[in-house]
């Protein structure tokens, strides 16, 4: 690719101490982004819905994986297409609820140690970290993911 | 016996434009042909119905392999009757059963195939991603103070760590958006799309902008140089430029295309 006139051209600029990577040979991921959401839409005499549930399910390989990472960032305006956005408001709520729920917990947390009896009091803060693995593991995950 | 075929459509041309076809090996290893019409021609091959009647190709488009190779069959088709002139891609899967019906459409919806034709004649799609790496942005030091209990230690630095992440991604996501703006300078049009999954498309970090930009052929080589000084400009953002591709994503519906402006 480095022979296009065009790039060769910005490559080769003495002004950039690194270079953009070259365009590659277009990925994968590039061209199915293109040519399965892109491009000009007639009705075929073959109907294949691109948006039916088999190729939904090959979208939602492509894109599933970095939708929590990118929705943790509060990148989500993709979620208005309803076609991608399904079963994902639960996961919203969830992570709410278990938010709220380390308020809760570390609001008790602060009550207890002011006013708990010395050794009592100790004993369970030592022990609050682990007392729900389960909780911890999810909010770890989902924790970030709220706008 | 004779297969039964189906006539798979990759693009539209203006009618007045010449395409070489007679080199091109398209879907299917089909050869490719122009079936022409009164202002525009449509880019077409011919492929057997065992594999592309309604069925057979819904279960095909579940295979990934299968799905690679015709997806970069359907792009190449378009791609180098791109490098020669003005091209509108058809979305993939476009399928007639004969050329009289391809020839029907062409008329049907020959203004919405001219509008499209003008919006990206003389002009090609630039992608553009950047990449951030988490692990090299300054974290926030723990704020525990020496007295606190060992629960609430641990809390704190449960938040600091949480703050300090989300203190990165917010840096991040500005400098996309600054990144963003540049460019949008340079280009007619503007599309986001969303990151791509990291196994697929094999990246480290995050991505924190996936863009389609359309730019005039003669502010390209402006609209790579610009790319290249964005990068240099943010050291801890990366940027990765691909194209020229077809104006893919600038060819769609009108509204589709608009909505993308506005994101």
């Amino acid at each position: 690719m480095s022979q296009q006139p065009v790039w060769s051209g910005v490559s080769r600029s003495p002004a950039t101490s690194r270079e953009v990577a070259h365009p590659q040979p277009a990925n994968l991921a590039d061209i199915l982004e293109r040519v399965l959401d892109k491009g000009i839409v007639i009705a075929g005499d073959i109907r294949i819905n691109l948006l039916d549930i088999e190729l939904l399910t090959i979208k939602i390989r492509l894109i599933v994986a970095s939708v929590d990472r990118a929705r943790e960032m509060g990148i989500d305006w993709w979620e208005h297409d309803p076609s991608l956005s399904s079963g994902k408001r639960d996961v919203l709520e969830e992570n709410r609820r278990l938010r709220q729920r380390i308020g809760e917990l570390q609001a008790g947390r602060n009550t207890q140690s002011d006013g708990a009896i010395e050794s009592g009091g100790r004993q369970a803060e030592e022990e609050a970290p682990h007392q729900r693995p389960d909780d911890e593991g999810t909010s770890e995950q989902s924790g970030d993911a709220s706008p | 016996m004779t297969e039964d075929f189906a006539v798979w459509l990759y693009a539209v041309v203006p009618a007045t434009q010449c395409v070489q076809t007679t080199e091109l090996t398209g879907v299917a290893s089909g050869p490719v042909r122009l079936i022409a019409g009164e202002g525009v021609s449509a880019v077409v091959g011919s492929v057997p119905l065992s594999d592309f009647a309604e069925e057979p190709l819904r279960n095909h488009l579940e295979d990934l392999s299968w799905l690679e190779q015709t997806a970069r069959a359907h792009h190449q088709v378009i791609d180098a009757v791109g490098n020669t002139g003005d091209v509108v891609p058809l979305r993939f899967a476009t399928i007639y059963h004969d050329d009289s019906a391809v020839k029907d459409v062409l008329m049907e919806r020959a203004a919405d195939f001219e509008a499209a034709l003008e919006r990206v004649r003389g002009r090609t799609e630039w992608g553009v991603k950047a990449y951030v790496d988490p692990d090299a942005l300054p974290t926030t030091p723990e704020q525990s103070g020496a007295d606190d209990s060992p629960g609430t230690a641990y809390l704190l630095r449960r938040r600091a760590q949480r703050q300090g992440q989300q203190d990165a991604q917010q840096r991040a996501l500005q400098r996309a958006e600054e990144i963003r703006t540049a460019l949008k300078e340079v280009a007619t049009r503007t599309v986001q799309h969303p990151p791509q999954d990291a196994r697929l498309a094999q990246y480290r970090g995050w991505m924190v902008l996936n863009d389609s930009y359309l730019v005039d052929d003669d502010r390209a080589q402006q609209f790579a140089a610009l790319v290249t000084s964005c990068d240099a400009r943010f050291p801890e953002v990366r940027l990765e430029l691909s194209g020229p591709w077809p104006a893919y994503s600038f060819t769609g519906d009108e509204e589709e295309v608009q909505q993308g402006d506005t994101t």
